[in-house]
């Protein structure tokens, strides 16, 4: 109230001193992101693109630290009433902020209040899907979403004589052995974000449910299942990779990300935006393909699912319908094919509409940059399944760390893949169950 | 008998005392009142459904085997930050207490530390510690000795041991250096002519009466081992591997900021303050009988 009040004095005392008055009564909203170095700096140059565009509103975007960080910053302010307008949280943070009931404004119901006429079919099925209800209605913005993608050394590739990319984990590990029987680089092979890139991408492909519930997106009563036969093939072929040198795990969450651009690591899995840094700091030939597959479980694979963040909008009892306004303004503006098109061509992050991806194959972006459509590719090649929409899973922060905790036991050789497994799902359920009664109305 | 101070009336005193006690209060009292209420609640992250459940969520936190494995790497954490910190600082501020040249640089030199931000302090260490980028590690594989603290629970902790001792090395020195250059040197002057060999002198003499000093950082450390060293386990291995260095504070941490589950934080936040307050009082009551003031 102070501020608004002293900010409309300050606006009164402007306009009667300059004759930009106009400019002074522009709607101001704040937005939380959470996306430090260069990436931070793009959404900075958006944010000055969409405030210059017009002249009725100005959104002040300031980098709040980690994702994790603006999303317990974000609650911080909203318990204590003053909340930012909009704040970016990371895609595990879904189903704790639509659990979330009054503190958020679902976006279809800001557009239709401003009168902003957006058709969800707009956006890819693979980006929509992960931010929708379950009546297919966008409840937060889709902002930056990647996928995962399998990063190869050519020059390493071709010292060890190996021709084609691997397709499937059969050809991977082939690949694998001439590559350590070359030794072509220190580390075969490692992934960043383990949890994202073994479990979740996986389950994707290989439609198989992390979860019961169509991965939690029917109910908060959703299960895990990583006691399925499928995680027990997939993470025992992993861990017999490790046990043959052919894998190495670099830690958690993107611990490993320097492994690959450093020459280290000849193959590795990570997030399709990790494109600017391998292509500033790679001093070898690479490429980005899609994620393998085990071709004895599935023909042919299905479609990956997204990682990254999307934007919220929080509720805050003094906020105006102009306000809102500002936001659903710049939620349009960030979605123009040619801010989005912008926005993945310079990031790596995918196109959130499909007119930006048309756009950017009209303009040769593809042909210039091979692999950048990669997780395009994936994301779209099949239909999502209720197994590969995505996962709507409360506490999936703390999900990811347990499945993270148990597999580096395996790594260790303190327990078997089974054991891992039944202890993962054991303690997930822990968790599903306290959100489950925590957020029960 | 001390010699008191005697304000004309009784509220000057108060008065003068007022901003420190804000300051308690405001920044003391009514988070630790506002854990204690949360401990007995459970939310949902936003604050919006709020249960009372009394004491679950400390029964579900010692039904945890995982949180009775963390008391005890605390215990193993505490004791061994407590011990490096402590002895390297006094045996750095024995040498420095001596004449010697450029003893101020060594002095300024030992106390920067103290000035370095947990997370800077975990990014020099990964630099040394890290198994393909850090020296040591480096050099560690380099000889054939397996070094890989991601995947190896004891080098985790051996690795945030050091980097946490590292931190309070500083401030002990400081504190030993002052105790140091406060002990009488007729006193010292009197064992040498008397014949006691140095290491003799250190420990009936030197040792003995730095005693205040010692029980002082004693508290201090073991404080600072159980409440302000998750910043640099944060930044060097998030608590694992596995749960290899998830310390109690470090647990309370996680569990309140990154899974937001505030009732269990709160009730680990209160374990650990009942807790430190129960090892001041014992520290107290059993260590004090043994110091010299």
């Amino acid at each position: 109230m102070h501020r608004r009040s002293l900010l409309a004095g300050a606006a009164f005392a402007l306009a009667i001193g300059s004759a930009s008055a106009a400019a002074q009564q522009r709607t101001e909203v704040t937005f939380w992101y959470g996306l430090g170095g260069a990436l931070g700096e793009r959404v900075q140059e958006q944010v000055d693109r969409f405030n210059r565009s017009q002249d009725r509103f100005r959104v002040n975007a300031t980098f709040r630290g980690s994702y994790v960080e603006v999303m317990t910053g974000a609650i911080a302010a909203w318990r204590a009433g003053n909340p930012p307008h909009i704040a970016q949280v990371f895609e595990v943070g879904t189903a704790t902020m639509m659990a979330a009931g009054p503190a958020i404004k679902p976006v279809h119901e800001l557009f239709r209040e401003a009168g902003v006429d957006i058709d969800p079919k707009r956006y890819l099925a693979g980006v929509r899907g992960y931010y929708s209800d379950t009546q297919g209605r966008l409840v937060s913005m889709p902002h930056n979403s990647s996928s995962a993608l399998m990063w190869v050394n050519l020059d390493a590739f071709e010292k060890a004589g190996i021709r084609d990319i691997p397709r499937t984990w059969r050809e991977v590990r082939e690949a694998a052995q001439k590559l350590k029987a070359a030794n072509a680089t220190p580390c075969v092979m490692t992934t960043t974000w383990p949890t994202w890139v073994l479990f979740e991408q996986q389950s994707a492909i290989h439609d198989v449910g992390l979860a019961t519930k169509a991965n939690g997106f029917e109910g908060m009563d959703a299960e895990l299942q990583l006691t399925h036969p499928f995680f027990l093939k997939h993470i025992q072929f992993i861990a017999d990779l490790q046990r043959e040198g052919l894998f190495r795990y670099g830690g958690r969450d993107n611990a490993a990300g320097n492994l690959f651009p450093s020459g280290e690591c000849a193959i590795s899995f990570g997030s399709s935006a990790a494109r600017a840094q391998i292509e500033r700091d790679a001093k070898f030939r690479w490429a980005s393909v899609p994620l393998p597959y085990h071709d004895d479980f599935i023909q042919s694979p299905r479609n990956g699912v997204i990682g990254g963040a999307s934007l919220w909008v929080l509720t805050a009892r003094n906020r105006t319908p102009a306000e809102y306004a500002a936001i659903a303004a710049f939620f349009e503006f960030i979605s123009r094919p040619e801010e989005d098109a912008w926005w993945h061509q310079v990031t790596g992050y995918v196109p959130l509409t499909t007119a930006a991806y048309e756009k950017s194959k009209a303009e040769g972006f593809y042909e210039r940059n091979p692999g950048a459509d990669a997780a395009i590719i994936q994301l779209s090649r099949a239909e999502p399944t209720p197994n590969s929409q995505g996962f709507r899973l409360g506490g999936m922060v703390e999900i990811r760390n347990i499945i993270q905790e148990e597999l580096e036991k395996v790594f260790q050789g303190q327990q078997t893949v089974a054991q891992a497994l039944e202890a993962a799902n054991r303690r997930g359920n822990q968790v599903l169950r306290n959100f489950e009664r925590a957020n029960r109305s | 008998m001390r010699k008191k101070v005697i304000f004309p009336q009784i509220g000057l005193p108060y008065l003068l005392l007022l901003p420190q006690l804000a300051i308690t209060v405001v920044f003391f009292f009514l988070p630790a009142g506002q854990a204690i209420w949360f401990s007995f609640l459970r939310q949902d992250a936003f604050g919006i459904r709020t249960e009372f459940v009394g004491f679950e969520n400390f029964v579900e936190l010692f039904q945890d085997p995982l949180y009775r494995e963390s008391i005890w790497i605390t215990l193993v954490f505490s004791f061994w930050v407590t011990l490096l910190a402590m002895s390297v600082a006094l045996g750095l501020a024995v040498f420095a207490d001596r004449q010697i040249r450029g003893a101020t640089a060594y002095k300024t030199l030992l106390i920067w530390p103290y000035a370095i931000a947990p997370a800077v302090a975990a990014v020099l260490w990964i630099f040394i510690f890290h198994p393909q980028i850090g020296l040591l590690g480096r050099f560690l594989n380099g000889i054939g000795i397996r070094w890989d603290y991601k995947l190896n629970g004891t080098q985790a902790l051996i690795t945030v041991i050091i980097a946490s001792a590292w931190k309070q090395v500083s401030y002990n020195f400081l504190f030993f250096l002052a105790g140091l250059q406060s002990i009488p040197r007729s006193v010292l002057e009197a064992a040498a002519i008397d014949g006691a060999s140095p290491a003799r002198r250190f420990w009936t003499v030197v040792f003995p009466l730095l005693s205040p000093t010692t029980f002082f950082l004693l508290v201090i450390n073991l404080t600072y081992a159980f409440f302000d060293t998750f910043g640099v386990i944060d930044a060097l291995t998030k608590g694992g591997p596995a749960k290899a260095t998830t310390t109690l504070i470090y647990r309370a941490y996680i569990d309140g900021r990154v899974n937001l589950d505030l009732g269990s934080s709160s009730a680990q936040s209160v374990v650990l303050m009942l807790a430190v307050i129960a090892l001041t009082a014992l520290q107290f009551r059993f260590i004090e009988r043994k110091v010299h003031y």
